[in-house]
């Protein structure tokens, strides 16, 4: 944060953006971005119907199904973490 | 004869031509009038002089009542804008005192009396460990608290057998004498009286509230000052007692070395470490303790050479007593950081003068002065300890320089004779009290050679003086440091440091908040670490729980609540425990507080156990008296959130109530009464168990305790259902009803505020009201001596009121109204009061015909006669009434308006504002009376009065010429509007607030609704006017100018109007150009967006910073006010834009980029994609600005984008920095992304980049993929 941010509006801003958890920063790495989108995007199709029933047709799927699959999805959806090379 | 004759008929001719000419010239010059705008008014009808003798002829139209007005005052603005006499004149330039000690009353005083109690032992860190005995552990301290109650018992033992020992003695040589055994009986109470005085001065603090806050009316045992000052013998053997011996410095010195010193033995620590003498209630021994408690160990850090010994360098009992002899605010004490004044800099060089003469002799001078033989110098006494208490040092000049003797005095203004040398490395400025905490960090000498532990205190030492006197920049990295680094410096030294300078009695607000934030924020950092310091914190902290500065208590609250949460519950129990039992009221009132703040900070379960041990502890009644206190401020503090501990709460204390001692009970009574009020309207079975001790109580107590237990039933029948309520309130009355008469000030107010409660109650039966309480109720209460305290006054109308609302309007203003006439103008005003307030709540439909003449009748009376400045009662009252009534005052009203036409022309000014102002009141009525002839000729009537030369009058005048206005409408007003408005026009011009709302106003209502009645060119002149309105500083004023603008543009078309204010925008003043954009944009908004930005385009080409931005400026609001009306001009706009937002100018950029904003948001939707991309590019490359006011507005502006394009547009200009090799770039990129993400979380998921699989990780979204 630069010096002139910490009295502003901005730092409120940059609080606020730090209480949602797919909110990045100038560190996140490609996997933990990855991650992120991989989730939101489960979350929205679990939050779609239609969107939930499109998927269970095509996959031939119960929607129930479709629905609990994405849920266990949101855990670890990438797979596991790559090991840090530098720290 | 005919010649005279003829002479006089020539003169008679002669006469008669000039008056012929006179009169063709005056219809010569009248026709050069605009008569479009000043003719058809007939001026004869104006005052055309101003009587010489106006006060004679007032004097005889007014008769005897003229004496009781009050005479000509100076408008408020005035008198505001003029210095307030008194203590600013007293004090011939000086700054006022800030000083907490100064603002303080006596009882807050005794905060000074306390003593910083040595570190205490941590059981928690010491484990298993029995601890070392030169620690002082819990058992040490309940030992210490045991004795000094057992001595103060014996004390006052011997005290009543002294005394009794002296009445038998003065009984017998007189007998019968019995005026003798009743002297110290007086005496007592006169010292009482006094204590009482001073706290019955803060409304706040009353004696009832806590209940025990006044020493003398609570603390019936005597209190063993009394006793020091007959008996000397006493006295002697306390000081003996409290000898500083070395023992001291001993056990509250924490390192072991400390162990070899002589006196260290822990049987002696006991007498040792007690440092409060007993009975400190009173401030007799304060002084004499002053003397000896003092161990000159204190001056270690005055004196740096003391200082070199780390052990003695710290001492435990740095009392700041004797803050009581300060009260004259000395010299010395002034603020030294302003600027000196010539008086300050004669006064200080002559205080310096009388302290040098006044110094102690040295030997040297002893010698010169007596002769060499027959004088012999002596040993001073073995027991001889110099006098060096703070309070001494505080008094002396502190400056280490020393002046020789008596020198000429020369003037030289550039000396600064008592200003200390400029402090080493940068350090600010230190005041001379601050010396004897920071005085060490004046000698320079060798950091090098202290010791690591010297360095770190001298590095406390330093960022404490930067905190508390450093300009903001050095106070904000001192803190920063203070908190990095508090675990370095360790929480001993930290506190060593920061709590004396909280003790010290010249303490300010400013520096107090400071340095209480500096414990927050170490507390913090020190976690459990502040174990053994807790009860030091305490003891500086817990005074901030009842100062009278509401942010000082939310900030002690906070401090405790923080406290707790790091040393735990355990540990501050073992703190607070010693001192629940304490003989010192004051300490035992700030330790509950400081509990109830413990309770809400853990949990009350977690505080249950100890609070019911406590409230039944046997060994002492002040233990049972302070948990029952604790319970009482638990209530207080956390309000309803009492609910679910209600029942275990009430538990603990329902034994209070039968307890022996008198104040025990009355304080559960008062407990119980915070209980039920916080857990209001819920509870009623917690408070089953105490129904029944608190109505028997009520039949056998008298006084204080009696009135604390109606107050506790008054909160707990609102609780309950309504056939109880009905069933105890009957009990209770006959009690309510025999106190009535009480002449007791406080049981008066209980009394009261218990009937309303009573008789607010559902259970409670009109007719029981009217036949039981109502006569006594108006027989005792309503008189005129409870007009004239103002918490009485205050009460009395909320329970007349309340009983009102059960018993009906007629009931109540039937046996008032009389008393509209009565003679004392506070009680006619009471009785106003409440009339208005009952007839607000229920109307007047219950008012018979009898009963509505006698009420106008009063109120016309009390009305004309009021003489007091505070007018608002009478006036509310009165337009109260009147519009309650509605057509039913038609017969009235003439009557009522001829005594505002003849007090409008009153002498007083304020009786005509008062008229003015009454007429702005009843307009509703009088229009619904159809007096509307009636109105126009007070129309006219008002705006004879519009000369009118004082502003509070005028602004009055014209708010009633403005109601009149809005009632009667334009087309009937009389005069009619062609004529008032020429006349308003000047008045724009007045600078006083109160008229330039009421005119602007005025105007703008008649440019909404009227503007067609005048001409275009006196519009035109108004716009000029209204100019200068823009300036004011009152909002409301500039709004409704910027409104009227709009009007105005709307009845004479925009171009006029828009001339003039383009013209404004080259104005220097920014607040005037605001306004001016605003103006131009609502102009634009009434008339049409397409009759303005033609002219506002072309003004961009003005080559003038302001211009241009005024015009930037304008097209913002216009876009925010036409909102989707936007879409049609977005096109022609958009080249204007892209300059702008290319522009070298960051003000041109950022204006341009709020612009977009609202461009964006009016036409999202609309199908303007196309413009708004184009924008957006040129929007884009701003987001690297780091001016905050820009980034604010890019950042706005891309978020309008966002709503507009959706968020796939924006999160596309995004991808290209998310991952860029510049952290700077990516920081803003990911900025962007993240309001981006809030704002579309959803909408992002369908536009989120493919990324590609990795060897272990899947990154593909293959669900996107799927086609059916």
């Amino acid at each position: 944060m630069q010096a002139s941010d910490r009295f502003n509006i901005n730092s409120q801003l940059e609080h606020l953006q730090a209480k949602y958890v797919g909110t990045g920063h100038a560190d996140l790495n490609r996997y933990e971005w990855a991650v992120n989108i991989q989730r939101d995007s489960y979350a929205s199709y679990v939050g779609h119907y239609p969107i939930l029933a499109y998927f269970a047709l095509a996959e031939n799927e119960s929607i129930g199904r479709e629905r609990y699959n994405f849920m266990q999805k949101m855990l670890l959806p990438c797979g596991p973490p790559p090991e840090r090379e530098d720290d | 004869m005919a010649r005279i004759d003829d002479d006089k008929s020539d003169i008679e001719k002669t006469q008669e031509e000039r008056k012929r000419m006179e009169k063709q010239l005056a219809a010569l010059t009248s026709v050069t009038f605009d008569t479009d705008l000043y003719g058809g008014t007939d001026k004869n009808s104006y005052v055309s002089s101003i009587p010489v003798n106006e006060d004679e002829e007032n004097m005889e139209a007014m008769g005897n009542e003229a004496a009781r007005m009050p005479s000509y005052t100076a408008p408020k603005s005035i008198t505001k804008e003029m210095p307030r006499g008194g203590d600013e004149e007293e004090d011939l330039g000086f700054k006022k005192t800030q000083r907490i000690y100064d603002r303080e009353d006596e009882y807050r005083r005794r905060r000074l009396n306390q003593v910083l109690s040595p570190d205490r032992h941590d059981a928690f860190a010491a484990g298993e460990k029995t601890p070392d005995p030169s620690v002082r552990t819990y058992s040490d301290i309940m030992r210490e608290e045991a004795l000094k109650r057992e001595k103060e018992d014996t004390l006052r033992l011997i005290a009543k057998k002294k005394k009794e020992e002296e009445e038998a003695a003065k009984a017998a040589p007189e007998k019968g004498d019995k005026a003798a055994a009743a002297v110290p009986q007086k005496r007592r109470n006169r010292w009482d009286q006094s204590q009482d005085e001073g706290g019955a001065k803060k409304a706040k603090t009353s004696d009832w509230d806590l209940p025990d806050s006044a020493p003398g009316k609570w603390d019936a045992t005597p209190t063993p000052g009394r006793v020091a000052d007959s008996t000397p013998s006493l006295g002697r053997r306390n000081r003996w007692d409290e000898t500083p011996t070395p023992g001291r410095l001993v056990d509250s010195d924490a390192t072991p070395s400390g162990g070899a010193t002589p006196g260290a033995t822990p049987a002696g620590m006991a007498w040792d470490a007690t440092p409060k003498l007993p009975g400190m209630a009173t401030p007799t021994p304060k002084r004499q303790r002053s003397r000896w408690d003092e161990t000159p160990a204190t001056m270690g850090s005055a004196t740096p050479m003391a200082g070199a010994t780390p052990a003695a360098a710290y001492t435990p009992g740095v009392t700041p007593v004797g803050g009581v002899e300060l009260a004259t605010p000395t010299p010395g004490a002034i603020n030294l950081r302003g600027a000196i004044t010539p008086e300050q800099y004669n006064l200080l060089r002559w205080e310096k003068d009388i302290e040098d003469r006044n110094r102690p002799l040295t030997d040297e001078e002893l010698d010169a002065m007596f002769p060499q033989e027959g004088y012999k110098v002596l040993d001073p006494p073995a027991s001889y300890v110099p006098i060096r208490t703070p309070a001494r040092k505080l008094l002396a000049t502190p400056t280490p320089m020393g002046t020789p003797g008596y020198s000429i005095p020369e003037e030289n203004r550039g000396q600064q004779f008592d200003v200390p040398k400029e402090l080493p490395g940068g350090l600010p400025f230190m005041k001379p009290e601050d010396y004897q905490y920071f005085g060490a960090l004046l000698n320079e000498d060798e950091e090098e050679e202290l010791s690591p532990d010297e360095q770190k205190e001298r590095k406390i030492m330093k960022l404490l003086l930067k905190v508390k006197n450093g300009t903001p920049q050095q106070r904000k990295t001192a803190l920063r440091q203070l908190t990095d680094k508090a675990r370095e410096f360790g929480a001993g030294p930290l506190f060593n440091r920061i709590l004396p300078l909280l003790m010290q009695p010249t303490l300010e607000d400013q520096e107090r908040h400071l340095l209480v934030k500096v414990i927050d924020r170490v507390l913090y950092k020190l976690d459990e670490l502040v174990r053994p310091y807790v009860h030091k914190i305490l003891v500086v902290i817990e005074p901030l729980l009842i100062d009278e500065d509401y942010y000082a208590r939310v900030e002690g609250r906070e401090i405790i609540s923080n406290l707790s949460k790091a040393a735990g519950l355990a540990t501050m129990i073992a703190a607070m425990r010693p001192d629940i039992d304490n003989i010192d009221e004051y300490v035992r009132n700030t330790t509950a507080r400081a509990f109830s703040v413990v309770a809400s900070a853990l949990g009350i379960p977690a505080l249950l156990p100890f609070l019911k041990a406590v409230c039944q502890s046997k060994k002492s009644w002040q233990a049972r008296h302070t948990g029952i206190k604790i319970v009482q401020q638990i209530a207080i503090l956390i309000g309803c959130a009492v609910l679910p501990h209600l029942r275990s709460l009430v538990e603990i204390i329902e034994n209070g109530l039968s307890d022996e001692n008198q104040k025990v009970r009355t304080i559960t009574a008062l407990s119980l009464a915070a209980l039920a009020e916080a857990s209001a309207p819920y509870g009623i079975e917690s408070f089953d168990s105490v129904l029944k001790p608190l109505w028997k109580g009520i039949r056998s107590h008298r006084g204080k305790v009696l009135a604390a237990f109606l107050k506790a039933i008054g909160f707990i029948i609102p609780l309950m259902d309504a056939m109880y309520a009905s069933y105890y309130t009957k009990e209770v009355m006959v009690i309510l009803i025999r106190e009535f008469q009480s002449p007791d000030e406080e049981m008066k107010k209980i009394v009261l505020k218990v009937v309303k409660q009573c008789v607010s109650t559902e259970g409670v039966e009109p007719e029981y009201i009217r036949s039981d309480i109502l006569p006594e109720f108006f027989r005792n209460f309503w008189v005129r001596r409870m007009a004239l305290d103002r918490r009485n006054y205050r009460q009395l109308v909320e329970t007349t009121v309340e009983i009102a609302n059960k018993v009906g309007v007629a009931d109540i203003v039937g046996r008032i109204v009389e008393d509209l006439k009565d003679e004392s103008e506070p009680y006619r005003r009471m009785v106003m009061e409440t009339i208005e307030k009952v007839v607000v709540n229920l109307g007047a439909s219950d008012i018979d015909a009898r009963l509505e003449e006698l009420l106008i009748d009063g109120i016309l009376y009390a009305f004309q006669e009021q003489t007091s400045d505070d007018a608002n009662v009478m006036l509310n009252g009165f337009g109260a009434v009147v519009n309650s009534l509605g057509q039913r005052v038609k017969p009235y009203l003439p009557q009522i308006c001829g005594t505002i036409k003849w007090r409008l022309n009153n002498k007083s000014a304020k009786v005509r504002q008062q008229a003015a102002d009454l007429i702005s009141r009843i307009a509703v009525v009088m229009k619904q009376c159809q007096e509307e002839q009636l109105m126009g000729h007070l129309g006219v009537v008002l705006y004879e009065y519009l000369g009118e030369e004082y502003p509070e009058v005028l602004g009055s005048i014209l708010g009633a010429l403005k109601a009149i206005v809005n009632v009667i409408g334009m087309t009937k007003m009389t005069p009619p509007i062609k004529d008032l408005l020429p006349r308003l026009t000047p008045i724009l011009k007045n600078r006083h607030e109160k008229v330039q709302e009421n005119c602007i106003d005025l105007v703008g209502r008649i440019a909404d609704r009227g503007a067609e009645f005048v001409p275009a060119r006196e519009w035109m002149r108004i716009c000029f006017e209204l100019l200068e309105m823009l300036k004011a500083h009152k909002k409301g004023i500039r709004r409704a100018t910027v409104n009227t603008f709009g009007y105005i543009a709307k009845a004479i078309g925009p171009q006029d109007v828009l001339a003039t204010l383009l013209n404004n925008l080259k104005v220097q003043e920014r607040q005037n150009r605001v306004c001016t954009t605003v103006a131009i944009a609502i102009v634009a908004e009434t008339c049409s967006p397409f009759t303005v930005l033609p002219a506002l385009m072309n003004e961009y080409r003005v080559p003038e910073l302001n211009v241009q931005n005024g015009v930037l400026k304008s097209l913002s609001f216009l876009f925010e006010y036409i909102g989707e009306m936007g879409k049609d001009y977005i096109y022609a706009v958009t080249p204007l834009l892209e300059d702008a937002l290319m522009d070298r100018d960051l003000v041109h950029r950022q204006t341009a980029a709020s612009a977009v904003k609202h461009m964006a948001l009016g036409v999202a939707g609309l199908g303007c994609e196309d413009a708004l991309v184009h924008l957006l590019n040129y929007v884009w490359p701003n987001i690297f600005e780091t001016s905050p006011h820009v980034i604010n507005a890019v950042m706005e502006a891309i978020e309008g984008m966002r709503v507009a394009l959706g968020a796939a547009v924006v999160l596309n200009y995004c991808l290209q920095g998310l991952f860029h090799p510049a952290r700077k770039v990516r920081e803003v990129y990911w900025k962007i992304y993240n309001s981006l993400y809030i704002g579309a979380q959803d909408a992002l998921v369908a536009s989120y980049p493919l990324l590609e699989d990795e060897d272990h990780n899947v990154y593909t979204r293959p669900e996107l993929m799927m086609f059916v």
